[in-house]
């Protein structure tokens, strides 16, 4: 016990003494945070337009007015025809488009019926689709206050009401994401490079030949980064409850027990890596193109699960975040309490102990 | 002259004999190029609704016809108890509800107004949004018969009517790949590129060969320029990759030139491995190494502009993407790709990232020091 508690002891050293690698490893979960918090919104504003406007009258000023006025767009000057036109979006100038025709006002007033036309950019279709939308309502609007005319008669109203999420902030769905990626990177890939560097180095060779038994070596080799991943635990924690505003709904200690538990996981995971691999490039592509891709791609926290073809959602029940990311969103955003989330836990334990009980069979106590 | 071509062609080997180098080469644009387009698909479909009728009648029957003949939604249950529809969103079953109040058709009908209820499950604001939009216009679509039925034709419409007809440009089918393809290439040679030149010198250090480089008369921007040059080419050869496996797989051919993707590849590479050769000055461990280029990759593809468009950023991320090359790569990507830009329109984009090259790979001959 007492050895292994002097292991322990050295392994906190290699990580402490390495400087740099502690500021990214305290530095990444909060810059994530930030990333995901404030940066990457799914929110239109401020989109430069053009406007190609053939008649430049009364309405159709009062619209481009609309238009500018709102926070979606803004317009980009400097379009007198449609080869501008096509210049500012080929030089990516600008994302949408509204034409107006010839003797727009007039038609409107003596024919009661005007065309408007919006060209999207469709590189990204669904920012064209929103951009669309949201110039068709501002568009509609102008045309409802063009008279105050008498109410529409038989109208049916749409109230909406957002669930859990009443602000459509993105970081409430990028919270649990973060987390099993900040956890995934500590856990499994520093671990197993770190085990591997033994390894490469050949002070595994040391180890093996003096009388401690070999995997408690590797076990002291996880503490360290145990450790670690709970401080990050607590510092995402407490970043997306003070400084995103994202409230933890349900129980907090369901919630800690939960990312401990996914925590064990990963170790185990890395400790499977480092069983695989030979040298530290191999860990970490195997740690990279194996645990990191699957964790962005298939865990369903940047791109919906359902969409995907069916063998890779089939694929994506065997990737822990999928399962972590599943339990954190139901606990923390809509409060849900371990009723509902019980499968999904034994799931996780199951594969914890798969992957312990292959990397301890795996563990080779020879050098080859 | 000659010093340059020996120790390239110990680089090449070097590369050509480490079969882990090998596989990450070829491996790497299969993968993320056959399976990333697939999962990364944020095209909003099969939202699946759940509604709840306290009415019965005749108006909420068909309203749920018309939104289940519609492509869009995917009905999931229909039922009368509202509890039991929420639990189905709790349970991620379901991701809108719509509730049709007692006597919404009556009530239509005599009061000339009626309400429906709508509870989105906001989670993921890119569904909730878009499918609440869809919802909205099939319920607009429903109103409109329903008035066609009570208000007699032909009459006269006193209302003035603009007519809003939409069209996409460059991607009439609005297919999501399209989108996703060219940037998710971007990555690939961006990542390649920097953890590869990155690891090299660092894996040189950590051995202990580095020592012996430094006792030989080379220069330092001949020892930088050899460690350069293998990973610029073997950077063009994955684009080259990539490209091909984007037109098989996908029928994307570039609108634009190709030589245009590759002389911007060419500066852009050049950039990239700076960067990845400054990591590697700075690191002495692999893990070290690896660690802060995967930070830096990270921010820079996040705030790149693959998933999210860079104008709905604050302006404190717009502005650090003005220093980042990997959104200037993926925007030049799609122009030439989708839109046909030609050499003409990106030269500004070209002109800024050759700077960043030439400061990166300046900053990293400056600080590598031949002494330990």
């Amino acid at each position: 016990m007492k050895q292994f508690l002097y292991f322990i002891r050295k392994e906190f050293f290699h990580l402490w003494r390495d400087k740099r690698t502690m500021l990214i490893l305290f530095g990444m979960p909060l810059m994530q945070i930030l990333i995901f918090g404030f940066a990457l919104t799914n929110e239109v504003k401020n989109t430069r337009i053009g406007v190609l406007d053939n008649s430049k009258d009364e309405a159709s000023l009062a619209i481009i007015n609309e238009l500018e006025a709102s926070r979606y767009f803004d317009i980009e000057e400097n379009i007198r025809s449609n080869a501008d036109l096509e210049k500012a979006f080929q030089s990516g100038k600008i994302k949408m488009a509204v034409v107006f025709p010839n003797n727009f006002q007039e038609e409107l007033l003596h024919a009661n019926k005007a065309p408007i036309q919006l060209i999207g950019d469709a590189t990204d279709p669904n920012v064209a689709n929103t951009l669309i939308n949201y110039a068709s309502a501002i568009i509609l609007d102008y045309q409802g206050n063009m008279k105050d005319f008498q109410k529409y008669p038989y109208t049916i109203n749409a109230e909406v009401r957002m669930l859990y999420n009443p602000q459509m902030k993105g970081s409430y769905n990028f919270v649990p994401g973060v987390m099993a990626m900040v956890l995934m990177l500590v856990c499994a890939m520093m671990t197993s490079i770190s085990i591997v560097r033994e390894k490469e180095l050949g002070t595994m060779e040391v180890i093996l030949v003096s009388p401690i038994v070999p995997i408690r070596v590797v076990i002291a080799k996880m503490v360290p980064y145990f450790l670690l991943s709970t401080i990050n635990i607590a510092s995402i924690l407490l970043l997306s409850v003070f400084v995103l505003e994202v409230p933890i709904q349900g129980n907090l200690w369901l919630l800690v027990g939960e990312c401990l538990l996914f925590t064990v996981t990963v170790l185990a995971l890395g400790l499977l890596i480092s069983s695989m691999a030979g040298s530290q490039q191999t860990a970490m592509l195997i740690s990279l193109m194996g645990l990191f891709l699957p964790t962005v791609m298939l865990s369903g926290f940047m791109f919906p699960v359902e969409n995907m073809p069916i063998p890779l959602q089939v694929i994506s029940n065997i990737v822990p975040a999928k399962w972590f990311y599943y339990i954190v969103k139901n606990v923390m955003i809509k409060g849900l309490g371990f009723g509902y989330i019980w499968k999904e836990t034994l799931v996780l334990v199951g594969m914890t102990a798969f992957f312990m009980i292959v990397s301890i069979r795996k563990f080779k106590t020879r050098l080859e | 002259m000659r010093v340059l071509r020996i120790l390239l062609e110990k680089e090449f080997r070097q590369v050509f004999r480490n079969p882990a180098i090998l596989r990450m080469i070829f491996m790497m644009p299969a993968v993320q190029l056959l399976i990333m387009p697939l999962a990364a698909d944020y095209e909003v479909k099969n939202v699946k609704i759940c509604i709840v009728d306290y009415d019965h009648s005749t108006y909420s029957q068909k309203l749920t016809n018309k939104i289940v003949a519609s492509n869009y939604f995917q009905m999931v249950d229909y039922t009368d108890s509202y509890a039991k529809a929420l639990e189905r969103v709790e349970n991620d079953e379901a991701d809108l509800v719509l509730q049709i109040p007692a006597s919404f058709e009556r009530q239509l009908v005599k009061e000339d107004e009626s309400t429906l209820f709508l509870a989105l499950n906001a989670i993921n604001g890119v569904k909730a949004n878009l499918g609440g939009a869809y919802l909205r216009s099939i319920i607009g679509d429903f109103n409109r018969e329903v008035r066609l039925e009570w208000v007699q034709l032909p009459r006269f419409s006193p209302v003035p009517l603009i007519e809003i007809s939409s069209v996409n440009w460059f991607n009439p089918l609005m297919n999501y790949r399209f989108f996703m393809v060219p940037g998710i290439l971007v990555i690939l040679v961006t990542m390649v590129g920097a953890f590869l030149s990155a690891l090299n010198i660092v894996k040189e250090k950590e051995i202990g060969t580095i020592e012996q480089i430094n006792v030989t008369p080379l220069r330092k921007y001949q020892f930088i320029l050899g460690k350069l040059i293998p990973f610029w080419v073997l950077g063009q050869i994955i684009l080259t990759i990539g490209l091909i496996i984007s037109w098989l797989f996908y029928g994307i051919v570039p609108v634009g030139s190709i030589a245009t993707i590759y002389i911007f590849a060419a500066v852009y590479l050049l950039a990239v491995l700076g960067l990845g050769l400054l990591v590697s000055t700075f690191a002495n461990t692999q893990q070290q190494a690896m660690l802060l280029s995967f930070f830096m990759m990270m921010i820079f593809i996040l705030l790149g502009g693959l998933y999210t468009s860079i104008d709905s950023m604050p302006k404190w991320a717009q502005i650090f993407t003005k220093f980042n090359p990997v959104a200037y790569f993926i925007e030049v990507m799609r122009m030439v790709v989708l839109k046909g830009s030609t050499l003409y329109d990106i030269r500004s984009h070209l002109g800024i990232v050759f700077v960043f090259g030439v400061v990166l790979n300046s900053f990293a001959v400056w600080n590598y020091r031949k002494r330990s």
